[in-house]
């Protein structure tokens, strides 16, 4: 049954032509594009600063400075700066990442210029206030003590220990008890002076505004930020790729459910082999009912509701990771199972029919993707970050069809290796 | 917006919602029904999320895996959910499929199969999915205190159903469940997208014209009585987190008092996201039991939920202890709020910042299709779609009196349930 793939309609992908994008004197780029089919809006952004700044001994300062920008600024307190955000119904988040931190908003349209005003003035003018201070970090902490209880996220992170082993990428943003416990509010001060300022922050608002008034109200709100301190991010290290199977285990008692997260590294998000990768990804785990994976665990033995496959890329190395919640009593006959399904992934093509229903899927999703603004507004701020251009979306459909399976089979053993599995379970 | 709408019923008694969005080459269809857990009693808790799952399984015309390769490859999503007073099925899909999607619903809405091996793995699926919950300090919680909440009424149970029935539900029993609920009679087919409504009206009436009804399903059960007093559970687990839950018993959707509640609502915990796929909602931080609890250390979060059901169910207050107080100090603090707004009225000022706030958010899932499309169906299970059309006005109308004649009756302690997640490890 091998069909044509299917034609979407392409009425309105992003491009050059409705895509307006400006980079100011000071370092900042901005990305604009107008939807007015709602009256509201959507800002998302991301600048330099990371956990990869953070001390072993103070893990989780960046996380835990991202969250504290809106704990009060030399303008507004913590209530005032809140009052003003939902008197609207608005929203304005920060948070961190290892490479990246980000900020992300949205309003109603006729709310551009205050929720600028007002996630500049949190970008620029934060003061960290004690009272504050002291009760975020009581709530990150209680988060980790959650965390702890979370199979699926302990599972995760045994998981990246493994694949990122000796690299900066093994340790979590929000950090370890310990860490979390060490940080003091001058580290918060100290951090933001060093790692904050306009140099590499990039802003995309997409939304019921014209794109040129969009770039100017960013102009206004933060055009003569500086920082002369502001240091770049540390180069990345290398990572050793992963030289034997390694399994880890953790007991969470009193649980029903046990979390298996399994699999291998990732090319970065600009490779050659992320295409073949995806579209690999997707017929091993996710397709359909969660692919391939999803019919043998799920459909074929009802071992899982859950059960699927993620590829997750951006600068750096990635993770490719199969994860599944099974009872206790099934995780070694579930980790058989997609281990087969691994070994048959590498050991042969997939097929002509799975390829194109496949890449039919990645044409078609488009504009499901691109329909809220917030989704528009991700995407142009990946086409900045990945240098993929901003005639992206129109090369997207040519770059996805030209996927070989040959192409899928070489990349997939470049990474996956059912000899060198990493491989973990949390769970009672 | 000026989207056309139209509204019918076929004449074996299917309810029909249809609106034109031309922003995007997309279509959300939905299918309701009118059964979830309240058409449930003891030994066959969780029937109706377990006919969901099976509705996947395929039927003659369409067999299994070949709706999920034709609805992905078009870049489609589908899915279902089943709870309290409904079950939904949705496809959003490329306009150009509108077909598909109908005739895959009206395909299933009679003729699925239920064959005894498929029936076998999709029991310990299911029971997968349970355990997955258990693992949910709030789940555990929720059940306990909706077991006390209701000593008659079928919202005793959980959706998903007590382990002990999963285990022994007959094929036939699931059989009958589908048979007596899945008719035209007691359903909605709701449509928004990128189509003309007469076109779209035609395919309907072919596609779902020639099922034969039985008439509306017949539901009885016995009147629920007041609790009569306060009730209170506690649930040991796992963790080092403590979860306070307190639920008062609360009006219906189509009762006018609902609307008042929901505008106390908004005051006490933050205003509620109407959106149910994406973001879209505000921060409560300016919200009294935030500023009291969570602000003032006692908690380190706090939420509310009120549901719109067809019976009346229960306004619940969610808070997780903050890991230097216990519950009963969080109770004590809440009860101090809810003193406040039983004592003396609200201003008008809260009032119309609540009103703004929900507007906000209704613009917000207007970014969304499928969005607009579930909205087109889901009041018809509890109340009308005129309940939705007129929602913002019934909250702009609600005054401080009768913000305060509601918080007397609903919130009177003689009519909640307090509930106590206590971790096992600090009960030693």
């Amino acid at each position: 049954m091998n069909k044509a793939p299917f034609t979407p309609q392409t009425t309105a992908m992003p491009s050059p032509d409705d895509i307006t994008r400006e980079t100011l004197p000071n370092g900042i780029t901005i990305l604009a594009r107008s939807n007015f089919n709602s009256p509201t809006l959507s800002i998302r952004g991301y600048f330099p600063s990371g956990s990869l700044f953070d001390p072993d001994e103070k893990l989780g300062l960046s996380y835990l400075t991202a969250n504290s920008l809106t704990s009060g600024t030399q303008h507004h307190d913590f209530q005032g700066l809140y009052n003003a955000i939902e008197s609207v119904g608005a929203r304005i988040s920060f948070a961190s990442g290892t490479l990246t931190s980000s900020l992300s908003a949205h309003s109603l349209s006729e709310d551009l210029d205050l929720v600028l005003g007002l996630l500049a003035d949190c970008l620029r003018n934060p003061t960290f206030p004690e009272r504050e201070f002291n009760r975020l970090k009581k709530q990150m902490l209680t988060g980790l003590a959650i965390r702890a209880q979370d199979t699926a996220a302990m599972a995760s992170l045994l998981f990246d220990q493994i694949i990122y082993a000796g690299h900066p990428y093994e340790r979590p943003d929000d950090g370890y008890f310990e860490t979390v416990q060490a940080i003091e509010r001058e580290d918060l001060e100290q951090f933001y002076r060093r790692t904050y300022g306009p140099q590499g922050l990039t802003i995309a608002i997409v939304g019921a505004v014209d794109p040129q008034a969009a770039v100017e109200a960013v102009k206004a709100a933060l055009g003569d930020w500086v920082n002369p301190n502001q240091e770049a991010l540390p180069e990345l290290p290398p990572l050793d790729p992963i030289s034997q199977a390694a399994r880890k285990s953790l007991a969470i008692p009193g649980k029903s459910q046990a979390d298996i997260d399994m699999g291998c590294q990732a090319p970065e998000r600009p490779s050659p082999d992320y295409f073949p990768l995806l579209i690999g990804n997707n017929i091993l785990g996710e397709f359909g009912m969660m692919g391939r994976l999803g019919k043998s665990v799920r459909e074929d033995s009802g071992l899982a509701y859950y059960v699927y496959s993620s590829l997750s890329s951006s600068l750096g190395p990635g993770a490719w990771e199969m994860v599944a919640g099974v009872n206790p009593r099934n995780v070694d006959q579930a980790i058989d199972l997609m281990t087969a399904e691994i070994q048959r992934f590498v050991a042969e093509p997939v097929s002509a029919e799975e390829l194109d229903d496949s890449k039919s899927l990645f044409l078609g999703r488009l504009p499901l993707m691109l329909e809220s603004n917030g989704g528009v507004a991700v995407s142009l701020l990946n086409m900045e970050r990945f240098d993929l251009g901003l005639d992206y979306f129109l090369r997207y459909p040519a770059k996805i069809q030209s996927v070989t399976a040959g192409e899928i089979l070489e990349a997939t053993r470049r990474y996956l290796d059912p000899e060198k599995l990493a491989i973990a379970v949390a769970g009672p | 917006m000026t989207n056309q709408t139209h509204f019918d019923t076929l004449p074996n008694g299917l309810t029909v919602h249809l609106k034109e969005i031309h922003t995007a080459p997309i279509i959300s269809s939905w299918v309701w029904y009118k059964v979830g857990s309240r058409n449930e009693h003891p030994g066959i808790t969780g029937i109706s999320h377990w006919v969901e799952h099976m509705q996947f399984k395929g039927t003659e015309k369409f067999p299994a895996g070949y709706l999920d390769r034709e609805i992905s490859r078009v870049g489609g999503i589908w899915n279902a959910m089943t709870y309290l007073d409904w079950t939904t099925y949705f496809e959003t899909l490329p306009a150009a499929m509108a077909d598909l999607s109908l005739s895959l619903e009206a395909n299933r809405m009679v003729n699925s199969q239920f064959l005894p091996d498929e029936v076998d793995l999709e029991r310990t699926v299911v029971i997968s999915e349970r355990e997955g919950n258990e693992n949910q300090p709030y789940f555990l919680l929720n059940e306990a205190i909706q077991a006390a909440a209701f000593d008659r009424h079928p919202y005793h149970y959980e959706v998903i159903g007590l382990k002990g029935d999963l285990e022994t539900i007959t094929r036939d029993q699931l059989y009958q469940h589908y048979k007596r609920y899945y008719d035209p009679a007691n359903a909605v087919l709701a449509l928004a997208g990128d189509f003309e409504i007469s076109e779209m009206r035609a395919k309907i009436e072919a596609h779902f014209g020639a099922i034969p009804t039985q008439g509306t399903p017949q539901v009885d059960f016995p009147a629920e009585t007041p609790l009569g007093g306060e009730r209170r559970v506690t649930v040991g687990g796992p963790g080092q987190t403590a979860y306070v839950q307190i639920s008062y018993r609360a009006p219906s959707a189509s009762d006018l008092d609902f609307f008042g509640l929901t505008v106390l609502d908004s005051l006490l915990t933050g205003p509620s996201s109407l959106n149910m796929f994406g973001s879209g909602g505000t921060t409560n931080k300016t919200s009294r039991l935030y500023r009291a609890l969570v602000e003032g250390e006692i908690a380190v979060s706090c939420f509310g939920t009120l549901q719109a059901t067809h019976d009346p169910y229960l306004y619940a207050i969610n808070l997780t202890v903050h890991p230097d107080r216990t519950p009963e100090e969080v109770l004590r603090a809440v009860d101090d709020e809810l003193k406040k707004v039983m004592d003396s009225p609200v201003t008008e000022e809260e009032i119309a910042r609540a009103i703004k706030q929900a507007k906000a958010l209704f613009a917000y899932s207007s970014e969304n299709i499928s969005n607009q499309a579930f909205w087109l169906g889901y009041p018809e299970m509890f109340a009308d779609y005129d309940w939705f059309e007129n929602y913002v006005n019934h909250l702009a109308r609600v005054t401080p009196d009768e913000v305060l004649r509601i918080a007397r009756s609903a919130l009177n302690p003689d009519n909640r349930v307090v509930g106590f997640y206590l971790p096992e490890e600090s009960q030693s």
